[in-house]
């Protein structure tokens, strides 16, 4: 059973990282992006290429990489972000400025996830890419197995959600996110300028998205479906804890995490989607408006 | 020259939601430095779009507003906090998923190492808020709500303050004590421009008053002087009966 909980903490840390992009997306910018999972996509690929340029992943002291890793996750944190903000100018600020419905704004983001996805396949081509071909032993704490890179991967989404509470809490920017995420027209004539807030939000957004797509690759593989897959596990996790909450979005990700993670150790790796489906559904019938949601 | 030029200026103002359809068709007025302007109408009248356009929120397409002699059309919103106006919209005016202090630390994003200082100072006016600081704004009463989105929009020290029916929803013990705030605030040197379907309660406080038709300024006077006319009563209660009376 502790096995089965440390497995979907595990899969939770992958989704979190994800949702928490998606949330504040959702929430700011008035859409759920489809496109969200192709930033984790494109993500690891950059610090794919990054790392080729490299030449190694080096390697720290019971990990599968190293020093010239996390620099290529930072670049492509970066790289990634620039990405996100010239698609938003380019594409999403254009409809918004001509008041677009969200609907519209939905089937945009559409097709930048078949425009982002298709361009990593024509650079990268269709097969997996691995970050190191290392095969790490598995540590061994009272029964549970768990290897350093998972260990990592929990580590880094504890830390990453923690800092993410205390900028949404504690700073002037992260206030003024709240502030826009539940009414854009109070916070303008506040004086606060939602074009920034809205830079910022695409910003840590997928940057948070980018740590997601590096962790993935270095714990399981590099694919281009990779961020399309986990993009139902993503919108489970916004509908079970709350569209309108940041955190609620957070509680959602650890419960889908484990709901996959109990199906695959008592049913069948094949009903991990359907486990995730009953969940959305029980949570529809019973909270509507998520675990944690308020009413829109 | 400077002590003449009034604080607020709206010149042959046109504006309106939908390109060609315009709710404002020329309306003019002036708030002099230190005045409590209230602006009264019957519904439709235009009242609401007007504080909306000097606060840049409905297109304009006709006509200017001045503050302190500069044009402020055209002026992006937030950027009219910095340029010393605050505008307090009629309903949904707090962030109700943000504490009372955190509405107030918002109130002071244009300047925000003073944001402690001039929290202290608001609660000095607004006792009942310093009680009230850790509570989520969704969780207040409606006149406890106003209360936080006056307090906040004053935490820019804003030179104009303009509120959009502050007393709609109020008991009239709570529209009292509002407007009794706003008369201390007024002392304290504030512009205010005060839209208010309350005529009686609106004319009662302020310096001056501006009666808007149709899209237009129809009348206006002191206070005494539009609650004593058989015209201004007539626009409301449709006939020669004085509000006064």
């Amino acid at each position: 059973m502790m096995q089965v909980l440390v497995d979907g903490i595990v899969a939770a840390s992958f989704i979190t990282l994800g949702v928490v992009g998606l949330s504040m997306v959702f929430n700011i910018l008035n859409f759920p992006s489809f496109a969200h999972g192709e930033l984790i996509t494109s993500g690891g690929y950059i610090a794919l290429a990054i790392v080729a340029l490299f030449g190694t992943v080096g390697s720290i002291a019971g990990l599968s990489f190293g020093w010239p890793l996390i620099i290529a996750l930072m670049c492509a944190a970066v790289l990634n972000s620039l990405l996100a903000l010239v698609l938003d100018r380019s594409i999403y600020r254009q409809m918004r400025v001509r008041n677009a419905s969200r609907i519209s704004l939905i089937m945009a983001s559409f097709g930048v996830s078949l425009m982002l996805r298709n361009v990593v396949v024509m650079f990268a081509g269709q097969d997996p890419h691995f970050f190191t071909f290392t095969i790490q032993p598995a540590l061994k704490f009272w029964g549970i197995r768990i290897t350093a890179n998972e260990l990592i991967v929990v580590g880094v989404t504890i830390v990453l959600v923690l800092g993410l509470h205390l900028f949404l809490s504690r700073t002037t920017l992260g206030k003024s996110m709240r502030a826009v995420a539940e009414n854009a027209s109070l916070a303008r004539v506040n004086g606060i300028d939602v074009d920034y807030v809205i830079r910022w939000t695409w910003i840590i957004g997928t940057a948070l998205a980018t740590v997601a797509g590096v962790m993935l690759g270095f714990t399981i593989q590099l694919h281009p479906f990779m961020g399309f897959e986990l993009l139902l596990p993503m919108f489970a996790a916004l509908i079970v804890g709350g569209m309108t909450s940041i955190y609620g979005a957070l509680l959602g990700a650890l419960l889908i995490g484990l709901a996959e993670g109990l199906t695959v150790e008592y049913l069948a790796s094949e009903y991990r989607q359907a486990a995730t489906f009953v969940l959305i559904i029980l949570v529809l019938l019973f909270r509507p408006h998520g675990i944690v949601g308020e009413k829109a | 020259m400077t002590a003449t030029v009034p604080h607020l200026v709206v010149e042959d103002l046109v504006a309106g939601y939908v390109p060609d359809v315009p709710i404002l068709r020329g309306a003019s007025l002036k708030v002099n430095a230190g005045e409590l302007v209230t602006v009264l109408g019957p519904n439709g009248a235009g009242k609401s779009t007007l504080i909306k356009a000097v606060a840049g929120m409905v297109p304009v397409t006709g006509g200017d507003v001045r503050v302190s002699g500069k044009s402020i059309r055209g002026i992006a919103t937030h950027a009219l906090v910095g340029a010393g106006v605050a505008y307090v919209p009629q309903t949904n005016n707090v962030f109700t998923r943000l504490s009372v202090e955190e509405n107030l630390e918002l109130g002071c994003i244009c300047d925000v190492p003073r944001t402690r200082e001039r929290i202290e100072e608001t609660y000095r006016l607004f006792p009942d808020l310093e009680r009230l600081r850790r509570l989520g704004a969704g969780r207040l009463s409606g006149g406890q709500r106003q209360m936080v989105a006056v307090a906040r929009a004053l935490m820019a020290r804003p030179g104009l303050i303009m509120l959009d029916e502050p007393s709609a929803g109020l008991s009239p013990k709570m529209t009292g004590v509002l407007f009794q705030k706003l008369l201390e605030i007024r002392a304290g040197g504030v512009t205010i421009l005060l839209v208010e379907q309350n005529a009686k309660a609106a004319l009662a406080i302020c310096d001056r008053g501006y009666v808007l038709a149709e899209g237009r300024d129809a009348f206006t006077g002191t206070g005494a002087e539009l609650l004593s006319s058989t015209e201004v009563g007539e626009l409301y209660l449709g006939s020669k009966a004085r509000l006064a009376s």
